[in-house]
């Protein structure tokens, strides 16, 4: 992979790489004392007031090392239960670690959620400034920035309107307009842009976009790849306490993805391994339509082809080539392999090119799919010779929408008794 | 590579640290919310702070004047009543709901780092807002029933200071203890009811043979009233020091108010850093 400068996200990922670490987390621990439920007779229970508890132990985070560097917009990924909030309440510093080393250079945001302390008995006016000195501000400056507040969250109308009136939506905005306010140079973040209108998760979107470029560190924790993708330089995934992969946004996605939906293809996972210099190279793959005309968009119902152009580099006895259809939330949908047919490819020898086509009825449903052709070895060791992660796109459109991933023709009969 | 030099250790969350000024605007605005909502919604609003005490009072002095007739011996019987249900009421309205406050305000203390010791000494200064208000009160009765104003009105400046340093110092160690055990706050309960009974609200220590009043002036709260009672209401009753039998064993409550307060913040600082979790 060549590095141009002249990329802009390649170049900040260059800065990035050479900023001093605004976080640093080596080895942390944490476990939590769960204890146990006693079930003894009052008398029991009387005679041993003391007696010994029993606990049981959840360790929410396994020797946890990571690195965000300053100016990083960092996002945290992972299952629910999996130590997500665990990790960013031991950095605000309202869990103390058990074992390990947590640094942060700076003001550290000293809350993980919108709105802590709101109550619905208040107005906005009370809960703003109740909210934004537990946030950490003082009384004058949240007097001071009451106006900008609320016209962030765009309720100067309800000021003096009780919140228990409030729609959740409105809430939440309040709460995220005070904490914006809040002075941190790392700034933690747990899941808010899942609610709000459009409107005002765009002004959300906006605000990341301001506070990266001030140059502020983010650690964002969230179940939305879609945002992971579009606003992280990098990221981790943890499972039950332990990271278990971290690197780039398309990275974190499809660990995560993985780990929701089980495991990809084998050729997927070849993707931890270094490009090598295989066999054969993919020189591109495209979309034809039935009828041979190269596409982007196909019809539902209709037929759909993929080709992909493979050079050999060495001479190959029956290579397997693969298809793997990812949607827009990276589940793999479909998977052509010409593994699964019992006929040989055939052999190619050094220098030769060949075209694969796959072709089928379309029976997707409307989505964004992303297509992952792969050379691999027939043999048991299914070594890949060449994979080019996400190298061709489709959109698919369908007359109507229902929700399902495909669309199956189907009969239906109604027998009536 | 000067930004190194700021790279801080994180630690946990501790009781008192994260800075004074926060320290206190935190306590300020908790005290000041709750007693905002306290009564919130009720046709009388903040007047509840005032009848509460107000209704307590017209109960006893009902019983003890007209019923047990047993206030007749007291000069001004009424106005010292009255005087004593408000120090009581703030010191067990501090303690009481001192008690659960921690776990009452979960919400904050499991998503915000602060300074854990805004929480009990918020509940110790909503209680005092009510306390000034009820003072207030209490003034009124004392003119109005005709008692002179004396110089001597400003020693319940100290005694009211060593009430609040005895309610805040067992409302951290009671608060503290029932995160754990949840048994602390029916236990207290029972403990207040005992103590309301065995400090003078209702009495006074006269009343009381000499070696059972010496003892019980070891209770910091019947210190306080006793001596209340002289430089407020009557000054021929006697003064504490002279209940206890000699100046010097009045060590013995303050060594309790000291005591209790010390044990108190030991056991909350201790405390403070695992509170969110075992909540």
């Amino acid at each position: 992979m060549k590095a141009t400068l002249s990329n802009p996200s390649e170049a900040r990922a260059r800065a990035l790489e050479r900023a001093p670490a605004a976080v640093s987390v080596q080895d942390v621990s944490k476990t939590f004392r769960l204890p146990h439920q006693v079930y003894s007779t009052l008398k029991e229970r009387a005679l041993h007031p003391f007696a010994s508890r029993t606990y049981d132990e959840f360790r929410a985070l396994r020797e946890v090392s990571f690195e965000v560097k300053q100016g990083e917009f960092f996002g945290v990924v992972g299952r629910n239960g999996s130590g997500k909030s665990t990790l960013l309440k031991c950095l605000a510093g309202i869990y103390q670690v058990d074992r390990g080393d947590l640094r942060v250079a700076g003001r550290v945001s000293p809350f993980i959620e919108l709105g802590v302390g709101f109550n619905p008995d208040l107005t906005a006016r009370d809960n703003v400034m109740i909210n934004a000195i537990m946030l950490g501000l003082s009384r004058k400056e949240a007097r001071a920035q009451f106006d900008e507040i609320i016209a962030f969250a765009e309720l100067e109308e309800f000021v003096d309107l009780k919140l228990k009136n409030y729609s959740s939506g409105m809430g939440v905005r309040l709460g995220f307009s005070v904490a914006i306010q809040v002075d941190a140079e790392v700034v933690l973040v747990d899941e808010v842009l899942a609610v709000g209108d459009a409107a005002f998760q765009q002004k959300c979107f906006a605000e990341f976009d301001r506070m990266k470029s001030e140059g502020r560190t983010i650690l964002f924790v969230t179940h939305d790849m879609g945002s992971v993708e579009r606003f992280c330089d990098r990221g981790l995934v943890l499972e039950r306490g332990r990271i278990v992969d971290m690197g780039a946004p398309e990275q974190i996605t499809r660990t995560y993805a993985e780990l929701n939906f089980g495991q990809l293809t084998e050729a997927v996972e070849d993707t931890d391994e270094p490009a090598r210099e295989g066999a054969a190279r993919i020189l591109a793959a495209w979309c034809e339509t039935g009828d041979g005309e190269r596409a982007t968009v196909s019809r539902q119902g209709e037929e759909l082809a993929v080709c992909v152009e493979v050079a050999f580099s060495r001479d190959v006895e029956d290579p397997d080539f693969t298809l793997t259809f990812r949607n827009e939330a990276r589940h793999t949908i479909f998977v052509a392999s010409t593994q699964i047919r019992e006929e040989p490819t055939g052999r190619f020898s050094a220098g030769q090119r060949a075209t694969v086509r796959f072709a089928f009825e379309n029976r997707l449903g409307p989505s964004r799919y992303t297509i992952t052709p792969a050379v691999g070895e027939r043999d048991l060791s299914h070594e890949a010779h060449a994979y080019a992660e996400d190298l061709a796109a489709v959109i698919v459109q369908a007359p109507h929408y229902t929700g399902g991933v495909i669309d199956m023709p189907f009969a239906v009969e109604v027998e009536r008794a | 590579m000067s930004v190194e030099a700021t790279t801080a250790r994180s630690r946990g969350p501790s009781a008192l640290g994260g800075g004074l000024r926060r320290f206190l605007s935190l306590t300020f605005t908790l005290a000041a919310t709750d007693f905002k909502l306290r009564f919130f919604g009720s046709a009388l609003g903040y007047l509840w702070t005032l009848m509460r005490p107000l209704l307590l009072f017209g109960v006893l002095y009902f019983v003890f004047t007209e019923v047990v007739r047993f206030g007749d011996d007291i000069k001004n019987y009424p106005v010292y009543l009255l005087a004593a249900i408000v120090i009581f009421t703030f010191f067990s309205e501090t303690t009481a709901r001192g008690v659960n406050s921690l776990v009452e305000r979960e919400n904050l203390l499991r998503k915000v780092r602060f300074p854990r010791m805004v929480i009990p000494l918020s509940v110790a200064l909503h209680a005092l807002f009510n306390l000034g208000l009820n003072l207030v009160v209490v003034f009124v009765f004392v003119l109005a029933s005709g008692i002179e104003p004396r110089v001597a009105w400003l020693e319940l400046v100290p005694l009211v200071a060593v009430v609040v340093v005895f309610a805040t110092g067992l409302t951290m160690l009671l608060s503290a203890l029932f995160v754990r055990y949840r048994d602390v706050q029916p236990i207290w309960e029972v403990v207040l009811q005992m103590l309301f009974y065995a400090s003078p609200v209702i009495y006074v220590t006269e009343f009381l043979p000499d070696n059972i009043e010496r003892k019980a002036m070891a209770n910091p709260i019947t210190a306080v009233l006793t001596q209340m009672r002289h430089s407020l209401i009557d000054p021929t009753a006697p003064t504490a020091a002279e209940a206890i039998g000699g100046g010097v064993r009045l060590l013995v409550p303050l060594a309790v108010v000291v005591g209790s307060f010390a044990l108190g913040l030991w056991v909350f600082m201790r405390e403070a850093p695992r509170i969110a979790e075992d909540l």
